[in-house]
């Protein structure tokens, strides 16, 4: 399987994605404009809350090509931040207290050469950091393998994609002998520490479904991803976050390819939550890309759409006029917003 | 009218039945809300035991409802199955032990 970017597919452009979503291409099919469903909630226009998550993707290129990938990353990608980009986000955590949680993500952020000494880097700041592992870099190359060491060193959250707790349906989403990889990166994980219960080394695991549906309860799923890890391979994680995919990118155009993308934006239409609305992660996030471009979040900077202010780019960050920005919403934010919401933590109700 | 029976588009107007007598369909959609929810039965045991039933009564609409509502309960497919088996074995079974009424009208009638 290859990047959305890497077959020439329309989808690869931000703005046929947001034509698709924005403009239904489809008959009859006319859903509720997402803005009128905050409006009815009295969150239109949607704004910041306290800005606490400096979220920075630092690259699309991953060893790995997910189906439902909304950065269409893959190892065909080579964009990734550079170090004057780096120096410029440690610029403005360093000014910027407020800021207390640095999450880094990608494609898979590891695969940028400058990925252990940025970490280096913002550890000396004093922030808690996240990286978004995605489990089999750990086992691609040797020189990966003593990441779960560095990770260790720094006191980093890892944070990794886990679709199920059987190969089958993890690897019908994310490409053949990722589970068996995914389980032998786990352990080594836990061989330093992380996973454990009283451990202060965190590794949570995020289930995604694997198809157009909703995703389970995350207190019952986290249960039962515990026990059969454990059951069947003797792991152990902290928590499960349970997310839901986005209508963007591949899981985009896998919809359209099943015949699902009517049905399911049905469903994340009628599944809308004002509660989860009220704590979407854009309210306390920012989203930076790879060229230092400033986003809402991960999917509005793969939507390409930058922020409502003149802070569009690192370079010209003010934290007044992001603070006092409207947040870019559109159809693809139904799918934070369904049932229990979805973030890059998990449900927000 | 459509040319076939069943059209999983028709499954959206289930709410629509009550058109034509809406004081039964109200009575029947709150008993069926509440019948789902976590009682002494949590809602995701329900879930499966609907996707069992669904198809011993062999409804299409309800096959495709309890299906995706069996992922979104968190179910795996070897499980969804295990549900669709306890089904059949209890409709093959119902079959079978017929077997016994046979054996008894035989035995009545024969020499």
């Amino acid at each position: 399987m290859k990047s959305l970017q890497a077959t020439q597919n329309r989808l690869a452009q931000a703005q046929e994605q947001i034509a698709i979503l924005e403009h239904s291409a489809f008959e009859h099919f006319d859903p509720i404009p997402f803005q009128y469903k905050l409006e009815e909630s009295s969150l239109y226009p949607l704004r910041p809350k306290e800005i606490n998550i400096f979220q920075i993707n630092i690259g699309k290129m991953c060893n790995q090509v997910c189906k439902h990938c909304h950065v269409d990353a893959g190892p065909d990608r080579k964009e990734i931040m550079d170090q004057t980009t780096m120096q410029q986000c440690l610029d403005i955590l360093s000014a910027h207290p407020q800021f207390s949680i640095v999450d880094l993500t990608g494609g898979a952020p590891e695969m940028n050469p400058n990925f252990r000494w940025f970490v280096e880097e913002i550890a000396k700041l004093n922030r808690h950091i996240i990286v978004r592992c995605n489990l089999t870099i750990l086992r691609a190359n040797k020189k990966y393998y003593d990441l779960p060491e560095f990770y260790k060193k720094h006191r980093i959250e890892v944070v990794s994609s886990l679709p199920f707790y059987n190969k089958d349906r993890t690897d019908r989403q994310r490409g053949d002998g990722v589970f068996d990889d995914s389980i032998a990166a786990i352990k080594m994980l836990n061989a330093v520490g992380y996973g454990h219960e009283e451990s202060s080394l965190k590794l949570n695991l995020v289930y995604n479904p694997a198809g157009a549906f909703l995703p389970a309860s995350q207190t019952e799923l986290e249960r039962e991803f515990k026990q059969a890890l454990w059951n069947d391979y003797q792991l152990v994680f902290n928590q499960l976050f349970c997310i839901t995919n986005l209508p963007i990118s591949r899981y985009l155009d896998w919809l359209i390819q099943s015949g699902n993308y009517e049905r399911y934006m049905d469903k994340l239409i009628n599944a809308y939550n004002p509660a989860a609305a009220a704590n979407v992660m854009c309210r306390n996030t920012i989203s930076v890309s790879w060229d230092g471009y400033l986003y809402d979040c991960d999917f509005n900077q793969m939507l390409e759409l930058t922020l409502a202010c003149p802070s569009k780019h690192i370079s010209q960050f003010n934290i007044q006029q992001i603070q006092n920005r409207d947040i870019i919403v559109g159809q693809h934010c139904y799918g934070c917003t369904a049932g229990a919401g979805s973030s890059c933590g998990g449900e927000v109700v | 009218m459509a040319n076939h029976y069943y059209n999983s588009e028709d499954l959206k107007k289930f709410g629509q039945v009550g058109q034509f007598q809406k004081e039964m369909a109200d009575k029947f959609f709150a008993w069926y809300g509440t019948v789902f929810q976590d009682s002494n039965l949590s809602a995701k045991e329900k879930s499966i035991i609907a996707l069992a039933v669904a198809h011993a009564v062999q409804c299409p609409y309800c096959i495709e409802a309890y299906t995706a509502d069996a992922y979104e309960k968190g179910y795996s497919e070897a499980q969804m199955m295990e549900a669709v088996h306890v089904a059949s074995a209890i409709k093959g079974g119902a079959a079978l032990v017929h077997g016994v009424q046979m054996m008894n009208k035989a035995k009545e009638i024969a020499m």
